[in-house]
């Protein structure tokens, strides 16, 4: 039996509170929380299946706090990469949260520094899109942060939440590593990739990169995966720049 | 400690680009050139990380044989994604197939 629910218009009659806000953030957010749920535990699992110790993998997630660049510094460790190359990777993996939060900052920019340094931390591609939407449709709601607080801070203690409990599945069934665990995250990143294989530009980046990390992939300190990803993303901006000629020069013989 | 530095190192870089920009205040304006190349990092580091995994795990040379676990589920991976565009359906499938070929070929 489904009980009533409140109307929209019922709801809207009250004006927002901070703690409605932050509530409305969290609630909005729901929808990322249980897509990020098996990502985290995937991450705590591999991380019992490397070399890093467990608290290792629960310090990355408190302070790093971006997933795709943590699966790929696991990844990393585990075939014994230099530190300088982690770091770059991560480095050129989270660049896009700058452009999050240019995007963003007209509606933070008023702000005192401690809100915006922490609300700068807690942007992740999920509370982007919620925050994206949520601008789109309110445009000068005075507790606009507390919803960027409830959505940010929700996505941070479920991604530690969801590490712990991977932590926990891996030490638990430690037979899991023998049995070549990490092709969970062989996995998980074909479910990323693959989807964005039908533009010409991207798909001609991923053969590029792949093709030169399978070639340079003696290279020390993981080297050959750095050249291979500058080589595939100016495959990719190429062959963006000539599709955009085609389609000028098409126009322009019309 | 090495990999405590590694991850306090990794935190350092990634708050630096995730909350400069908001703690500062000021606008960063980016060049269309690397907004553009920004997109194609998460296909290309990805599909560079996983290709010698999928094609040698061994690190011994191709194994471009039905032998290899990691490459079979990896077809079976993508042909799911490409037909279904599911995340986690497509890794739970290509688990599925990775163990039960591993399993399949211990018999």
């Amino acid at each position: 039996m489904a009980l009533p629910l409140p109307s929209k218009g019922k709801r809207m009659s009250h004006p927002p509170t901070r703690l409605s806000s932050f509530a409305a953030g969290a609630r909005d957010t729901i929808p990322m929380l249980i897509g990020a749920a098996p990502f985290g535990m995937i991450f705590g699992t591999l991380v019992t299946a490397g070399p890093l110790a467990p608290w290792q993998g629960q310090l990355m997630s408190l302070g790093v706090f971006a997933g795709s660049s943590q699966f790929i510094a696991v990844g990393l460790v585990a075939g014994s990469a230099g530190m300088l190359v982690i770091w770059f990777t991560t480095f050129i993996v989270n660049l896009r949260h700058m452009l999050y939060a240019a995007a963003l900052l007209p509606h933070v920019a008023h702000l005192p520094a401690r809100w915006r340094w922490t609300l700068g931390f807690l942007m992740t591609d999920e509370t982007f899109a919620v925050m994206n939407g949520y601008y789109s449709r309110q445009q000068d709601s005075p507790y606009g942060h507390w919803y960027f607080l409830g959505s940010g801070l929700s996505m941070y203690v479920n991604w530690q939440t969801w590490t712990l409990v991977g932590l926990v599945f891996g030490a638990i069934f430690p037979q899991l590593q023998s049995l070549g665990l990490d092709y969970a995250m062989v996995a998980t990143f074909i479910a990323i990739v693959v989807p964005q294989l039908n533009r010409l530009p991207h798909f001609g980046a991923a053969v590029a990169a792949g093709t030169f990390a399978w070639m340079l992939q003696d290279l020390p300190y993981k080297l050959g995966l750095t050249i291979a990803v500058v080589i595939g993303v100016s495959t990719g901006v190429a062959l963006s720049r000539w599709r955009a000629g085609v389609r000028t020069d098409g126009r322009s013989a019309a | 400690m090495n990999n405590t530095w590694m991850i306090l190192g990794m935190a350092a870089v990634t708050v630096l680009i995730k909350a400069t920009i908001f703690g500062l205040g000021g606008r960063i304006a980016f060049p269309p050139l690397l907004q553009q190349a920004l997109g194609f990092v998460p296909v290309t580091v990805l599909t560079a990380i996983i290709v010698p995994m999928v094609l040698g795990p061994h690190g011994e040379g191709l194994e471009i044989t039905w032998r290899n676990p990691q490459l079979v589920a990896s077809i079976v991976a993508i042909l799911v994604c490409a037909a279904t565009r599911k995340q986690l359906l497509t890794i739970a499938i290509a688990l599925i197939t990775f163990f039960g070929w591993q399993f399949g070929m211990l018999q």
